[in-house]
């Protein structure tokens, strides 16, 4: 299997351990991750500024793909947002996709609406299979206990999505957790958003948002958090200092990238997996499984 | 006039009636006239438990009374996270984060645009991304063996053109917030 990976715009400047997981887990689970060093921002900052624009930049990044004959596997929730409801879109309304394609024309480019869209995680959970990832795993997490933190884009809008998952009674992640051998932790917060998208806005409304679940995660015992998203590690990661110091606690949760655990499963060594880079150094974990 | 002078004299709010056919013409505005008020997105939203800033129910309320410059000059219609979760439960199927992005997409037009968004097109129209890729950006990435990106995408630049948002920031649209 080959997709083209779209990397968005944080992942390759502030989360290279994520990307350098997933490509790493993905090669040895026989998917081929293609670069296409092309791609724009997929267009979800401008949505709110400019709807036209945001449209325009997703559309030229799916046609990069389809250039390829691939589609495209994404890192960033809120890419996989975009690029799906774009892809869907233009693939289900002709009026849209002509006018579209009226202005790729004028940068040279052109799509004629084939590319899908997926969430690698998806792509894990839906493509090589639950069974499939069982097999691979050679050294079970079972000394860990793991909150996933679904976000919001990754599932919702569900009209999006195919139902591949519940948007209030999510499931996946927590079964991927699961297939590695470690407890998945049910929180009480587990659905909410992390604040992330108006942090520039209302920066303490939105590290309170994080906060309200770093709270529950720790309280639940968590060794800790699975994400799937740079923004979300934004917060969780990045951030996590200066939460717990706003309110007089010291969190001590490392964040790891699905792929990250996955790898460590699969008996991937941790420095191919970037884990000492993450926001927060995961050393009492890794001291756990050695 | 002397009862002018006084202090409590009430703010009138000019009302535009046909606001909510505005923004019913918007992309993802299309449901709005649906919304009676039942409550379940702000009962739901994170953002409304902890800034009373912002209520979604009250901003549809708002803008289907037509109070227009009230809500496109406002800081409030900025706070949504698009989490989407009133979106999941809204028996109207009102697409709330929708209609917000379609106020935020007119407001922009009036004149009034975040300076966290402006900030963010900028940097896009720049670099073709939110953040620049700079040498040492790619030193790293080739020392980590992955592969580097290129500076700047000038295609973006050319995508605000074609669209006119270009025309739009560079008006000095967004003194504003
Ligand atoms: S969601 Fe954000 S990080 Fe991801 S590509 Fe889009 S703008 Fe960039
Ligand atoms: S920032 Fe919030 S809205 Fe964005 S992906 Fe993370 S959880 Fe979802
Ligand atoms: S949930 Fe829907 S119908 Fe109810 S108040 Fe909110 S927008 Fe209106
Ligand atoms: S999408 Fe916006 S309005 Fe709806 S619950 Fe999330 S933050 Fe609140």
């Amino acid at each position: 299997m080959k997709m083209a990976v779209f990397l968005g715009c944080t992942v390759p400047v502030r989360n290279l351990s994520y990307e350098l997981s997933a490509k790493r887990v993905a090669g040895e689970l026989g998917l081929e991750l293609v670069d296409i060093p092309e791609f724009n921002c997929c267009g979800y900052p401008v949505k709110s500024v400019h709807h036209e624009t945001a449209y325009l930049l997703a559309a030229r990044n799916l046609a990069l793909a389809e250039e390829r004959g691939l589609d495209i596997c994404t890192l960033c929730s809120a890419c996989t947002s975009v690029l799906t409801e774009v892809s869907r879109e233009l693939a289900s309304n002709e009026a849209l996709l002509d006018a579209t394609c009226k202005s790729l024309g004028m940068l040279g480019r052109r799509y004629s609406g084939k590319v899908k869209v997926r969430h690698f995680v998806r792509v894990l959970y839906e493509d090589i299979g639950l069974e499939a990832l069982k097999k691979a795993v050679k050294r079970p997490l079972d000394m860990f206990s793991i909150a996933s933190h679904y976000g919001c884009h990754y599932l919702k809008p569900s009209e999006i999505y195919d139902g591949f998952d519940h948007p209030e009674v999510p499931e996946s992640l927590d079964k991927l957790v699961a297939v590695t051998g470690a407890r998945a932790v049910d929180y009480r917060t587990k659905k909410d958003c992390c604040g992330g998208a108006i942090l520039g806005v209302d920066e303490e409304t939105a590290l309170s948002m994080a906060r309200a679940k770093l709270d529950d995660i720790n309280s639940a015992g968590a060794d800790a958090i699975n994400l799937i998203c740079p923004f979300c590690s934004v917060m969780y990661g990045a951030n996590q200092r200066k939460i717990g110091s706003g309110h007089g606690v010291k969190y001590d949760l490392p964040i790891l990238y699905y792929p990250q655990i996955l790898g460590l499963a699969m008996g991937i060594n941790h420095e191919e997996l970037g884990l000492m880079q993450n926001p927060i150094r995961p050393r009492a974990l890794l001291a756990k499984i050695s | 006039m002397e009862s002018a002078q006084k202090k409590d004299v009430p703010v009138v709010t000019i009302l535009d009636p046909k606001f909510k056919y505005e923004v019913a013409r918007e992309p993802g505005g299309e449901n709005i006239k649906y919304c009676f008020q039942c409550g379940t997105c702000t009962s739901g939203c994170k953002v409304a438990e902890l800034d009373s800033k912002y209520n979604p129910r009250k901003i549809i309320r708002m803008v289907i009374l037509g109070m227009r410059e009230r809500v496109l000059s406002s800081d409030f219609i900025w706070l949504c996270a698009t989490c989407y979760t009133c979106h999941e439960r809204c028996p109207q199927d009102v697409r709330i984060p929708e209609v917000m992005n379609a106020l935020k997409n007119i407001a922009v037009r009036e004149g009034y645009i975040h300076p966290a968004f402006r900030a963010q097109a900028e940097l896009i129209a720049g670099y073709g991304r939110l953040y620049e890729v700079d040498e040492l950006a790619n030193e790293k990435r080739t020392d980590w063996g992955l592969q580097e990106i290129p500076q700047g995408c000038p295609e973006v630049a050319e995508i605000y053109g074609i669209t006119g948002l270009a025309d739009l920031l560079s008006s000095g649209a967004g003194g504003k917030s």
